[in-house]
Formats: C-alpha cells, structure tokens, sequence
C-alpha cells in the first residue's frame, strides 16, 4: 500500500492504520499462539506418557493416581524389553530387509521416471496414467492372488515376496521422480544427444546426478516403509527368528499385553530411530511430501 | 530418431513395464476370476460358483455387512475432521508465527511412529484405569472418563482421534500449497477492504483446494482400507464386540485366517468398487469447487 504522495492528512491517516494494523497483527498472533501452544502440549503428550510409563516400576504403571514422573527411574526396563523381546534380532532382519528394498527402489524406479520424463516416445503418456491408476488400487485387491503366486513358487516365509517385487518399480516413487525430472531443463539433454552422448550416458551422468535430492528422499521413504511395514510381514513372515520389528511388537503384545513398561520401553526404542532419521533429513523429508501433493500431471 | 527414441522409452521402462504386468494387472485379474470361485492356499483347486460369494457377502452375512458400516462411519467422520482440523493448524502456522518450525515438527512426529507403536502407545494412553487420559479428565475436570477403546460406544470416535494425531502429514502439504498463494490477491483484497475472513473464504481456500482435493481423494482410499491400528489395537477380531472391525479387517481375516481365499477375494473388488466409484463421484463434482487456475503447467 502506497499512498504517501498524498496529502499531510492521508499519510498520518496511514501512519495510523499501519500502527493499528501492526497491533491488529500482533492480536492475531497471540489468538494463534492461544490456539497452538494447547494443540502442540496434547500432540506431545503421548509421546511424554510413552517415555515417562517406560521408565517406571511395575508397582508404579498401576499406582493411583498415575505418576507423571518416574520415581525411581527404572533404566532397567531397557535392557530387559530387548532380551524379553529378540529386538535386536528383529532390528538386523528389518535394517537387511531395508537394504535390499532399498537397492531394489535406486535401480528400478529413477530409470522409469526418466523413460516417462526425458524420452519423447509414443506410450510415455498412456504409462504414466497407468502408473497414477495404479496407486488408486487398493492393497487387498493384488494381495490375495500375489500370495497364491509366491505360494506356489515356494517363497512364503522367506523375505522374497516382500524385497523382490521392489526390483520392478514402485509407482509413487516413480511419480515423485518424474516431477524432480520435470525440473530439469530439457535443452541440457537434447544438447548431450546432439553431441552423440548414449541415452545411458545421459542418464547416469548427467540427470542422475542432478536428482541426488530427490533419491535420498526415496531412500528416506523406503526405509520408514520398511521398518513401520506391517501387512506384507504378516502375511508372508511364519517364523519368530525373521520377525520385523513392527510384527516383532505386535507378538510381544499378544502374549505380555499388560506390561506396559516393557512395551512402552519397547515403542520407544521403535520409535527413536525414526524420529533421529527425520531430524538428519529433515528438509528432504518436507520437500518430497510436499512435492507428491502439489504439481499437476 | 522416433524408433530410437521408443527402443530406449520402452527399455528404460521395462522394469516397471514388467512390474505392472505381473504385480498389479495380472493379479488384479487373477483376483477378479477368483471372486467368482471358492479356493483356499490349502485346496487351490478353483471351484467355479458364480456370483455366490457376491450374494452370499452383501445378503447374508451381518459381519460384513457390519465391517462395512464400521468403515463407512470411519470414513465420514475422519477424512471431513482430518481435513478441517488440517487446514485449520496449517493455516494458523501460515500466519508466520513465531516458532512456526518447532510447531510444525511437533504435528508432524507422530505421524514419524511406526503404527504398530502407535496403537499400542494409545492403547495405553487411553487405557480406562491407568491411561494418561482419564487421569487428566479426573485431575482437571473431575470428570469421570469412559472407557474409550474398551467401550463399543467410544470405540470409533477413539480411532478418529488417534487418525486426527497424525494429521501433520497433511499439514505439510497444505502449508506448501499455502506458500503458493501469490501476494498479489491478497493486496488486491486490502486494497478492495477485505477482512481476514473475507480473504480466508474467498482467496486461500480456493487457491489451496486442489491441495485439498488431493488429501480428500487419498484420504478417502485410505479410510476404507483402514487395517494395521484397528488389527493392532483389537489383535484382529475388531472387539469390543465388532464396533473395531473395519472392512480391511474381516477381508484379512477370511482370506488368512479362514483360508476363504474365493470369498475374501469378493470382498476385494467389492472395495474396489467402492473406491472407484467414490472417486469418479468426486472428480466429476470436482470442477463445481476446485479450481485450477493457480496452477502452472509443465
């Protein structure tokens, strides 16, 4: 708002308005602060509940009225949910379940989105309809048929039905990847074709590198699919020793459902990796959300 | 340079090309013959029957029918609040407030826990004797609480709190849409004496709703697959006394559980249906109330 070559009058009457709009603003602030400070404490409370019930002793899970503070801190709860349950054992079969999906991912999914997002040929248009459509399927449609399949070939309890199919492309990350793609100036590659570099060359070298963002953001997302994956292990993991982590905590509450502390202790442990993955990639991590709700197709 | 260009489009793709023939078309055809049979992994000889499953599902069975309502009450209270509740924060935090940052991590971690944690964390939070809940409700308010997960009257709206806890996901792309909003509008609206509802109606929403659009849809293919808390949370047999058992749930349970893999597969395009239609329904309203004008085209 510009109104100052106006008369004397007009500038103090905006010199006025600008005063009460800043107070206007500083209102607004605080009324949004009255709003978000309670909405952010009850957002952490559970959080606080889960850490506080971890650390406490049996007699204090059930005192009345519950405690919010431990007293005396039991560290010992730690140590005892991770023999209780083979947490351990379950983090190596996840984090090795992880590697390969991820592998899996990095080798399938970039070459797709550039197939869709730099080579101009006929069916790229009709396979990226394909690939949106595939994501509106729902998991119980595919899941029953594909157990029959990894039946038959003889993979159920093993991780193949879980790793393999992560070899043959996933379509949000394809998607995800294609927009990163899309950014990219189109001359920097019709340029490199021109000058005779191979479709390989051009694709590893120059437009790979252009979107390391983008990969580690996918990297990120299969990890956190991995370790929170609950369905796929389910169905196809039988035996207690190649347990994840996720299913490894749903047995351990089936059977000791009622102590709280070592399940608290055990979520914690869940939990924590994630939380510091997050805050090591924090700004990838928005972006890629961001992005997947965003640019039209 | 066209038949180049398709060796090496069609090369590049093969992977996914593969993939989509043999981990999603084939099955989903597979799946929809299979509705149409009785087999299970024990007896995997297909035994031809028709639409029976069809019938024998919507017509005869009150378990699945009550599943369906139990998703169906799920569906309509969650996404609608999600998305009110989603807004709301984002645009409160879209305000630039101080301390935006810290705020929008705190949303956001919960969605960060695995689910599995995340139902037994609210297991215990709203455990009627112990939890967290009932102990502040009797500290503050005197007020005896209910038995939340462990009541069928609480039960659902339960749930829905817990889906409202990890809205931070949406928060982040409503905020990134927000950022989109060009200044332009809203100086033009000040200049034209709106107030901060007037512009909040007729400039943001609008401007962010196919953002919304976006989370309604997904929102909506979500809820009516909603499984791993709820199966988590009631160890799959949906008590109290079914008020838990979601769709997802009791498909799970007839083809895993009861090896009906025949039935469970109708159960399957049944939800596909529902999902198909909903979002046909919504993309041919779409128009009428999203609008696409901010949008850049690539």
């Amino acid at each position: 708002m510009t109104d100052g070559d106006q008369g004397t009058t007009a500038a103090r009457g905006s010199l006025r308005a600008s005063t009460k709009r800043r107070n206007k603003h500083w209102i607004r602030e605080l009324a949004a602060h009255l709003l978000l400070l309670p909405l952010a404490v009850s957002y952490l409370l559970p959080f606080f509940w889960m850490l506080s019930t971890s650390l406490k002793s049996d007699a204090q899970v059930y005192a009345f009225p519950p405690a919010w503070i431990p007293q005396p801190v039991v560290w010992d709860n730690y140590p005892r949910a991770v023999n209780f349950i083979p947490f351990m054992r379950y983090v190596q079969n996840t984090l090795g379940l992880a590697l390969f999906a991820i592998i899996g991912v990095f080798l399938s999914c970039p070459p797709v989105a550039y197939s869709m997002s730099r080579i101009p040929w006929a069916g790229r248009h009709l396979l990226l309809i394909v690939t949106l459509s595939t994501m509106m399927i729902p998991y119980q449609v595919t899941m029953i048929p594909l157990f029959t399949i990894f039946t038959r070939l003889g993979w159920v309890g093993s991780y193949l039905p879980l790793v393999v199919p992560r070899f043959f492309g996933a379509p949000f990350y394809i998607f995800l990847l294609r927009q990163f793609f899309m950014t990219i100036p189109q001359e920097l590659t019709d340029a490199a074709r021109i000058d005779g570099a191979s479709e390989l060359r051009i694709y590893a070298q120059i437009v790979l590198p252009l979107v390391k963002p983008a990969l580690a953001s996918i990297g990120v997302f299969e990890f956190l699919a991995q370790w929170r994956a609950f369905i796929g292990p389910l169905i196809y993991i039988d035996k207690p020793d190649r347990y994840t982590v996720s299913i490894g905590l749903q047995m351990f509450r089936l059977e000791y459902g009622t102590e709280w502390q070592m399940l608290m202790a055990a979520s914690v442990l869940l939990t924590t990796p994630i939380i510091i993955a997050y805050f090591l990639v924090q700004r990838t991590f928005v972006q890629g959300i961001a992005l997947t709700g965003l640019k039209g197709v | 340079m066209a038949r180049r260009n398709l060796l090496f489009g069609i090369l590049f793709a093969s992977p996914w090309i593969i993939g989509v023939c043999s981990f999603v078309l084939y099955p989903v055809m597979s799946s929809a013959y299979s509705s149409l049979t009785e087999y299970s992994v024990l007896n995997p000889e297909k035994t031809f029957v028709g639409l029976a499953n069809y019938q024998d599902l919507i017509l005869d069975d009150p378990v699945f029918v009550r599943s369906f309502l139990n998703s169906l009450y799920y569906a309509v209270f969650a996404i609608p609040l999600s998305i009110v509740v989603g807004v709301s924060i984002a645009l409160m935090l879209n305000l630039k407030v101080k301390g935006k940052e810290i705020y929008r991590t705190i949303y956001f971690l919960p969605v960060l826990i695995p689910d599995v944690a995340l139902a037994v964390v609210w297991l215990w939070v709203f455990n009627s004797q112990f939890g967290v809940a009932n102990t502040l409700l009797w500290q503050v308010l005197r007020i005896e609480g209910p038995g939340w997960l462990a009541s069928p009257q609480w039960s659902k709206p339960t749930i829905i709190l817990l889906t409202l806890w990890t809205v931070g996901q949406a928060v982040v792309i409503y905020l990134s849409g927000l950022q989109d909003v060009p200044q332009s509008l809203y100086d033009a609206a000040q200049v034209d004496g709106a107030n901060p509802w007037q512009k909040t109606r007729f400039i943001t929403i609008p401007m962010i709703s196919p953002v919304i659009f976006f989370n309604l849809i997904m929102g909506m293919i979500s809820a009516f697959q909603y499984f791993t808390i709820a199966q988590v949370i009631t160890g799959g047999d949906g008590k109290p006394g079914q008020s838990l058992l979601f769709y997802a749930m009791y498909l799970y349970r007839n083809a895993f559980v009861y090896y009906k893999m025949g039935l469970a597969s109708a159960q399957a395009w049944i939800l596909f249906c529902i999902v198909l239609i909903c979002t046909l329904i919504m993309f041919s309203t779409s128009a009428r109330w999203v609008y696409y004008g901010g949008q850049d085209t690539d």
